[in-house]
């Protein structure tokens, strides 16, 4: 019950937020763009408003739910891994991986073949190699939690002080421009193709999470009890943190490191659907990805033409949340 | 819940160079409850975590009826064995009854969500525990007391053939600590439980296993373990063992500064 009104209004969001911006566009229209793109028996729209539905809007406000949704899981999954309640994605170095890449594609200009490499790919490349650098790091023990969130923080560390270090010796000043927004996060570069790349691994990723929810429950009294109650918690540990640094690393490169989501839904819907990960890891995907929509919907419009970084508005709505459910879960009797 | 049979044989474990525990023997027989006892650092929890086979020994094995624990997958060994571990965990954001359930786990399907008669089980389990009525307070909530309960309900879900449980007692008052012991000894399931009062350990343990430094000094029925001599030797303390007209072993200690006993308990140290 609960679940289909979630959805509902996942599916209203998604609709409605289409509609928003400088073009007048109705949800009805909206409706026509997209059946007639799907073959249904509808009478298209217009050619202009069609490509704004179709090519511009829609891309942009899926990407929104698909990397609200990843992040808000793949947060909830490392929070109950390192029992630690200040995980996020970025946990595991892969946003500050995915910031050197983007600005050694970006400033250095790295070739591969006959053409350029994509900030996409870059991004990509740097947060692997980052998750790759931080389990060399926490070397044979790397399923303990302490050892992976310390080996995280030092390699973001490093990670951030090579992105300065580029940035500092050879940028342009459009580069450094772009690079910030990046940074930030944005979710500008939305097409259909990030789409449907995002798509599949946050899908994929999110089963094998959600396959894995009973062994989370399990770890909310460390290795031991997770042990004894039927898993094996080195092996659980090492799978799930690569499917969420995997998730982590594609929404990265689509769209920078939007923070808060990761850090703040979890809390939010843990207080609201218990915290049984077989209910809250769905919860977390919808209540991410309508969160992530009307917070990219307002950062495009709020000061339209000019258009907010999202990973500013998510921090401005994310830290008062993040502090009434703090304050609230320090409260409960 | 039925009954295994557990048996520590000649079992060494150590960290690193350090050797923690050196030929320990133990055998619980079924439905018994063996009480292990030594003063701190003595190896009674590393113990403890090699019969729940949480770590294998470095030598020895642990024979759960006569199969060797590490070659039991860790789900089939869930199912059999279930361990009360001394709490640490304080910032757990669930529900009592959601903790409860978590010792169904082991028996249902992986990606089957909890069923109706298995929260009916943890219900039952939480009352059986004195905590009715708890189902929807919060771990954080709960005083240190209430949460061993708690622990010790999830670990009756478990219906385990053999139950562990270290220093299950340290923060009940003095009615929950009779009732738990007194629980435990007429459990039918084997039980192996680590504890520090002596008294306790004699009047509800059927056998007792008093470990010294890694090393088993002494294992047999109450009496036959706790002697004067072996107390002071372990514990460094002057006890006198008296046993009452109803042929329980009442245990008293001197004071390290009575005089009376100053000599025997220095020479004890010594």
């Amino acid at each position: 019950m609960k679940a289909a009104a979630l959805l509902l209004v996942l599916v209203l969001s998604i609709a409605v937020a289409v509609t928003v911006g400088v073009a007048d566009l109705s949800v009805t229209d909206v409706l026509r763009s997209v059946g007639a793109h799907l073959g249904m028996p509808v009478r298209p729209l217009p050619p202009l408003p069609d490509s704004i539905v179709w090519e511009l809007r829609l891309p942009r406000v899926l990407l929104a739910g698909l990397v609200g949704a990843g992040l808000a899981v793949c947060g909830a999954v490392l929070q109950a891994l390192t029992r630690n309640p200040l995980a996020d994605p970025f946990l595991l170095g892969i946003s500050s991986g995915a910031s050197t890449g983007a600005v050694a594609v970006l400033v250095l200009g790295i070739q591969i073949g006959t053409g350029p490499v994509d900030l996409t790919t870059g991004a990509f490349a740097g947060s692997v190699a980052a998750f790759a650098a931080v389990l060399l790091l926490a070397g044979q023990r790397a399923t303990e939690p302490t050892r992976i969130v310390l080996a995280g923080v030092a390699v973001s560390q490093l990670f951030s002080a090579v992105t300065s270090l580029i940035v500092i010796s050879d940028a342009h000043s459009q580069d450094t421009r772009s690079i910030t927004f990046w940074l930030l996060g944005s979710l500008t570069a939305a097409s259909w193709t990030t789409v449907t790349l995002c798509a599949l691994v946050t899908g994929a990723g999110l089963l094998v999470c959600w396959a894995a929810a009973t062994a989370l429950d399990a770890f909310a009294f460390g290795t031991d009890a997770a042990r004894s109650l039927g898993f094996s918690p080195g092996r659980t540990r090492l799978l799930l943190f690569g499917v969420t640094a995997l998730v982590a690393a594609t929404l990265v490169a689509a769209s920078g490191a939007i923070g808060f989501v990761g850090l703040t839904v979890p809390h939010a819907v843990r207080f609201v659907v218990g915290a049984r990960h077989r209910a809250l890891l769905p919860a977390c995907a919808v209540v991410g990805a309508i969160f992530l929509i009307w917070a990219d919907t307002a950062a495009r419009t709020a000061f339209a033409p000019q258009e907010l970084p999202v990973g500013v508005l998510t921090a401005l709505l994310g830290v008062p949340v993040f502090a009434l459910v703090m304050r609230r879960r320090a409260g409960t009797p | 819940m039925t009954a295994a049979r557990v048996h520590a044989d000649r079992v060494g474990w150590r960290v690193g160079a350090v050797p923690i525990l050196a030929e320990v023997a133990l055998t619980a027989a079924p439905g018994t409850t063996v009480g292990l006892l030594g003063p701190n650092g003595s190896g009674k929890s590393s113990l403890l975590r090699l019969l729940a086979g949480l770590t294998r020994p470095d030598s020895g094995e642990v024979l759960l009826d006569d199969v060797v624990l590490g070659t039991l997958r860790p789900r089939a060994l869930a199912r059999r064995i279930a361990m009360v571990a001394q709490q640490a965990a304080t910032d757990v954001d669930m529900s009592a009854l959601e903790v409860v359930l978590l010792g169904r786990i082991p028996f249902r399907p992986r990606l089957a969500g909890v069923s109706a008669p298995d929260v009916e089980l943890a219900r039952n389990a939480l009352a059986e525990a004195g905590l009715a009525g708890f189902e929807r307070r919060r771990w954080s909530s709960l005083s240190g007391g209430e949460r061993q309960r708690v622990d010790l309900a999830r670990a009756l879900v478990q219906e385990p053939d053999l139950l562990l449980l270290d220093e299950p007692t340290n923060h009940l008052d003095i009615k929950h600590q009779l009732e738990l012991l007194h629980f435990l000894a007429s459990s039918p399931t084997t039980v192996v439980v680590t504890l520090h009062d002596l008294d306790l350990a004699a009047q509800y343990c059927d056998r007792l296993v008093l470990l010294h430094s890694g090393r088993v000094v002494a294992a047999g029925s109450p009496a036959e373990v706790l002697t004067p001599d072996r107390i002071a030797q372990v514990y460094e303390v002057r006890a006198d063992v008296d046993t009452t007209p109803d042929g329980r072993l009442r245990i008293s200690y001197g004071r390290p500064g009575d005089e009376a006993t100053a000599g025997r308990w220095e020479k004890a140290v010594s």
